[in-house]
């Protein structure tokens, strides 16, 4: 290996999320020294997954089945489809374990100015899905930004007309948060999502 | 370089691996870009959000650079709008028109008034006759003003149904009569300061404003006017 294709590797690692080109060095010396514990299996596995890997035709979700295993679950809840902005929130309500229904991947946000519309995001898809007879609600999991409310806003006019009912996340208060430590807005918006306390 | 202003966020895009390009309609400095340091992370988003007031300092070593930004946060006018469509739609929308339609860094202090009092009022019910006195107000800044107090070809003061889509006059409805399938309606509330707007009312006022906006702000402009604004005229159609 000559230094200008060592020097190709650290230009592609220091591409990676968190790593800059100082880490990227290091990353690359590490692999070059453990070729044959971590390189070989590593290149191996990217490989794979490379060829292996589909995106949804259903929900969007990445995985290596088409449709992906979340799709294809029948012990899942057929009548729930929760709405996200992409597939790393699709993986956190997975970790959380406490969703068994479907979802849909719409792969970003309504965008003023990127001119990121409806198609872009698989709306059609969604309300097709949405008008099945089994689909009974849609969640509307977008994020507690403007442009993630926005697109939910547009979402649940489109969905009108489908016979499912149609619900967002509640914001307020983290677990484990301190009132004082909270920014003004989540704060009104816990004060105005308050709910009876029981005793 | 460097000054210290007060600012609405119009937008902010992801540069690199944690900063932001950030643009700011500033009181005294115009429509004005900058880098935050740090912009992508989760504790400054909330601050980034667009229709946020914002305490701002920029500094450069040039005046020609972008510059980086420090922003502390005075008033995030969009958070109690969140679960609210219409006034939402109103905030990006606002946001959107004058990010795309502003020249940059040039002072304009009544622009910078009237979309801080718009992002105030959109918590009131009265916030779409607000939101298209906005709109009438910036085509009027950027040089598109349309009169509304006489007819365009009479000169009277009554009866002033249809506006020109070529002189952005007001036209009488005895004159408009044989052209008006050429003409915009002109919503009465328009006229009448007093009168509220009903949701048709309210449509022609957005499809006339939209008209002049389309055809001579951003006619030239690639991709013509932002999607927001249509996404805020289909809330009322």
């Amino acid at each position: 290996m000559s230094k200008t294709e060592i020097d190709d590797l650290i230009i592609l690692l220091a591409k990676l999320p968190g790593l800059g080109p100082r880490s990227a060095r290091r990353v690359a010396l590490h692999l070059l020294r453990k070729r044959e514990s971590l390189m070989i299996p590593l290149s191996q596995k990217l490989s794979d997954i490379m060829n292996a890997i589909k995106t949804c035709p259903i929900c969007g979700n990445l995985d290596t089945d088409s449709p992906c295993n979340i799709c294809s679950d029948f012990r899942r809840d057929q009548s729930i489809i929760c709405v996200v902005e992409d597939v790393g929130d699709l993986w956190a309500l997975e970790r959380s374990a406490l969703y068994k229904g479907l979802y849909h991947v719409l792969g970003g946000t309504l965008s003023a100015l990127d001119g990121i519309g409806p198609d872009e995001l698989h709306i059609p898809k969604l309300v097709e899905r949405a008008s099945q007879i089994e689909v009974k609600e849609v969640i509307l999991a977008t994020n507690a930004t403007i442009d993630g409310q926005s697109t939910a806003h547009y979402i649940a006019k489109q969905l009108a007309d489908a016979n499912s009912n149609i619900s967002g996340l509640a914001h307020g208060v983290p677990i484990g948060g301190e009132l004082d430590y909270l920014d003004d807005g989540t704060l009104l918006t816990a004060l105005n999502g308050r709910k009876p306390v029981a005793y | 370089m460097e000054w210290s202003d007060t600012g609405i966020v119009l937008s902010a895009k992801k540069h690199g691996e944690t900063s932001a390009i950030v643009t700011l309609l500033t009181k005294h400095h115009g429509r004005h870009a900058g880098l935050v340091r740090g912009g992508s992370r989760k504790r400054i988003q909330g601050i980034l959000q667009p229709g946020n007031l914002v305490d701002a300092r920029w500094r450069a070593r040039l005046i020609e650079h972008l510059g980086a930004f420090s922003l502390d946060l005075v008033t995030s006018y969009g958070t109690p709008l969140l679960l609210s469509p219409g006034p939402l739609a109103a905030l990006t929308s606002a946001c959107a028109l004058s990010e795309a339609a502003l020249p940059e860094r040039q002072p304009n202090q009544p622009i910078f008034d009237g979309l801080n009092f718009l992002l105030q009022s959109l918590i009131e019910e009265y916030w779409p006759k607000i939101y298209v006195k906005w709109e009438l107000g910036l085509l009027s800044e950027l040089g598109f003003g349309l009169d509304f107090s006489k007819c365009g070809a009479t000169g009277q003061k009554s009866d002033l149904k249809y506006v020109s889509p070529k002189s952005g006059r007001a036209v009488s409805e005895s004159v408009a009569e044989p052209y008006k399938d050429r003409l915009l309606p002109l919503p009465p509330f328009l006229i009448d300061s007093d009168a509220a707007p009903k949701t048709p009312e309210m449509l022609q006022a957005l499809i006339l404003t939209g008209y002049f906006l389309e055809n001579h702000v951003f006619a030239q402009r690639p991709g013509g006017m932002p999607n927001a604004r249509q996404r805020l005229t289909d809330i009322f159609s």
